[in-house]
């Protein structure tokens, strides 16, 4: 192979190599079958690139996790200061620390896009209510990895945190308490806990996540990407047997995708070199203090990306029927393609209730964002009380408001103006 | 419908990224909340004065224990002959942590409480909140070391720079609350007067906090200068990516039709 290139016949060595590569392994056909043959649907709008973005997000933890764990100490004595350690004199140690700070929180928002575009346009209907299920347990993979990385820095944020979040199970009937001592592995939040955290946190979930990213891409090569129009494009096929709406992934989505990753990139490099604690949102004041059981935090909340599910629990006056109702809200999504009862799937050609439903959802969602932010007293406590009612109101009734209202009727074709 | 979900998408960001200024402050909002240092993190030769003013006021008590010498010395642009004289404390070498020589005990036997590290100190509290609670010291009587101080009440924290600002005194308000449904007063802060001025003029004072607080900046992130000015290249770079990325794409979506 070395030889082959010194010789300056490229083209030919090229397809000499790449025929003895194929015989043994199939990338031709691969990128043949995945990319440059795989037909997606020509009308994505600016919603379809949190996808692939999601992906980048999850390469650049990875990538950036491996280098922190380099000089990372999962101990209760020096984890605090291993972490002061990269921010100070590992070379670069800065930029990968948050890197990977500020990419907990863009996975979260970029998922978060994700899964409202799929809200909106009905990709989790039938045939893709599997690749939405397989979305959704990437959901709850992609939580407990940031829950437990959030604990790594040993913070008194996140000692508190941890306390706060593995005391819930805690209110499971009859088992709790020793579930929670099977969780930490010792009567508190302690050393043991920390140093299983950050084997779950750098092996297991994360593997989880791959294997189930893999899943979640054959599940959509299977049922094809959905649209903006909520149509099947496979329902009307060219002279050469392709999608008519459609177009080679290969290569105009990698070069579309390529414009959405340096937009992203503008972002979130943005954050990392100029706010990177984003006011206090991203990287908490109190998580640059050390772990300390004496003195717990003026008021604990956790990361925003959780802050709506927190505000549900505190809701609720009762501990076990808050976690419960908590847990809920996240289970319900996992039944939207069978909740869902309108004769198109795209919100476009959706009646005037699904349109109003789906806006009160998302206000709901981040009015509660914000709540759980703030102290649980007065009227936050009421308003945390409507807007969670508001959030499921979506869900119950959306068997109800789907089949009753008008619809228009979807189009035959994708609406696509070049 | 699309506009909408646009507005919809960038309210949300907008309303969390709000969210992120509101501070949780007990109580009415008193002027001294608002003051504010003004720190420059890039100005070397203020923080090169903060350093100087660092280890000739605090460093008695407080420790940096995350900071070197030579790497302040380096950062600061601080050659090393003057770092050896200016800024070492005795005993230490260039290449140690500053630690201040006061042991925790004796901290504790002298003041109560042992003076907390200050490595972190801005960012867990913020550079306002070192600027407010180094202004807001004022004579009190009723108080063990003889003051007292408005953003950290009851603070064990003598005025160690009582003989450069003075030493102020606060002028009270009695104002009644109901608090819990029962008639309560409380002291209200009006303002500060200063009897017995100190060396420092009162604007003098402040720029002597400021390049101190700039340098408490600095020790809490040694690398934020760098990062800063590193970030305006990797933006411009990326707009430049981002805008050829975005030709090349209208030129293979010519064809899709």
């Amino acid at each position: 192979m070395a030889a082959s290139t010194d010789t300056g016949n490229d083209t030919a060595a090229k397809s000499g190599f790449r025929a003895w590569l194929n015989k043994r392994l199939p990338v031709d056909e691969f990128v043949e079958s995945q990319l440059t043959g795989y037909y997606a649907p020509k009308n994505f709008n600016l919603w379809y690139f949190f996808g692939a973005l999601a992906l980048v997000v999850f390469v650049i933890q990875i990538l950036s996790g491996i280098f922190l764990t380099m000089h990372y100490k999962p101990s209760e004595l020096l984890a605090f200061d291993s972490v002061e350690y990269i921010m100070r004199e590992v070379e670069w140690g800065w930029l990968i620390r948050y890197m990977h700070s500020t990419g907990a929180s863009f996975f979260f928002i970029v998922v978060y896009a994700h899964m409202f575009r799929a809200m909106m346009y009905g990709s989790y209907r039938a045939p893709r209510e599997l690749l939405w299920i397989l979305g959704m347990l990437l959901y709850l993979a992609l939580m407990a990895e940031a829950f437990m990385g959030y604990v790594l820095p040993w913070g008194n944020m996140s000692y508190w945190g941890a306390q706060v979040i593995v005391n819930l199970f805690g209110t499971i009937p009859v088992i709790g308490p020793a579930i929670v001592e099977w969780i930490r592995g010792d009567y508190g939040i302690a050393d043991s806990t920390l140093n299983r955290f950050f084997a779950l946190h750098v092996i297991a979930v994360p593997f989880a996540i791959a294997f189930l990213i893999l899943l979640h891409l054959v599940a959509l090569r299977q049922t094809g990407s959905n649209n903006p129009d909520g149509i099947e494009i496979k329902a009307k096929l060219g002279a050469n047997g392709k999608p008519v709406d459609g177009i080679p992934f290969h290569p105009y989505y990698t070069v579309k995708d390529t414009v959405g990753l340096g937009v992203f990139l503008i972002f979130f490099c943005g954050v990392i070199f100029f706010v990177p604690t984003f006011g206090g949102l991203f990287l908490e004041k109190p998580n640059f203090e050390p772990a300390n059981e004496l003195s717990t935090p003026e008021h604990i909340a956790p990361v925003w990306y959780f802050t709506a599910f927190y505000a549900m629990l505190r809701a609720v006056p009762d501990q076990q029927m808050g976690a419960l109702l908590m847990l809920l809200a996240i289970v319900v999504l996992f039944f939207l393609p069978w909740l869902d009862r309108s004769p198109v799937k795209s919100i476009r050609y959706k009646g005037i209730l699904s349109k109003i439903a789906l806006g009160l959802f998302v206000v709901s969602f981040v009015v509660l964002s914000y709540l759980g932010l703030q102290p649980a007293d007065g009227l936050y406590v009421i308003l945390a009380r409507i807007f969670t009612a508001i959030y499921f109101a979506y869900f119950i009734l959306m068997p109800w408001y789907t089949s009753i209202e008008k619809c228009e009727p979807a189009p035959e074709r994708v609406s696509f103006h070049a | 419908m699309r506009k909408s979900i646009v507005t919809a998408a960038l309210g949300l960001g907008l309303a969390l990224a709000a969210s992120a200024g509101f501070a949780a402050t007990g109580g009415p909002h008193a002027a001294w909340m608002d003051w504010q240092p003004g720190n420059e993190i890039s100005n070397t030769t203020s923080l090169q004065r903060g350093a100087a003013n660092f280890m000739g006021y605090c460093a008695g008590c407080h420790s940096l224990k995350y900071n070197r010498y030579s790497r302040v010395a380096t950062d600061l642009k601080i050659p090393e002959a003057q770092m050896e004289v200016l800024l070492l404390l005795p005993g230490s070498k260039k290449g140690d942590y500053i630690i201040s020589p006061l042991s925790k005990a004796d901290g504790e036997a002298w003041f109560g409480k042992a003076p907390p590290d200050l490595s972190l100190i801005t960012r867990s509290k913020g550079s306002d909140y070192v600027f407010q609670f180094m202004k807001t010291f004022y004579a009190d009587p009723k108080s063990t070391n003889g003051t007292n101080n408005l953003a950290l009440p009851g603070t064990a924290m003598p005025h160690v720079l009582s003989a450069l600002q003075g030493v102020q005194e606060a002028k009270f308000t009695t104002v009644e609350t109901i608090v819990d449904g029962n008639k309560a007063t409380e002291q209200r802060w009006e303002s500060f007067e200063l009897p017995t001025p100190g060396l420092l003029s009162p604007e003098e004072y402040d720029a002597f906090l400021r390049d101190t607080v700039n340098f408490l900046e600095y020790a809490g992130e040694p690398a934020k200068a760098k990062r800063e000015a590193l970030g305006v290249w990797v933006i411009l770079f990326l707009l430049m990516f981002t805008g050829f990325a975005y030709l090349l794409k209208q030129e293979f979506w010519k064809d899709v039709k």
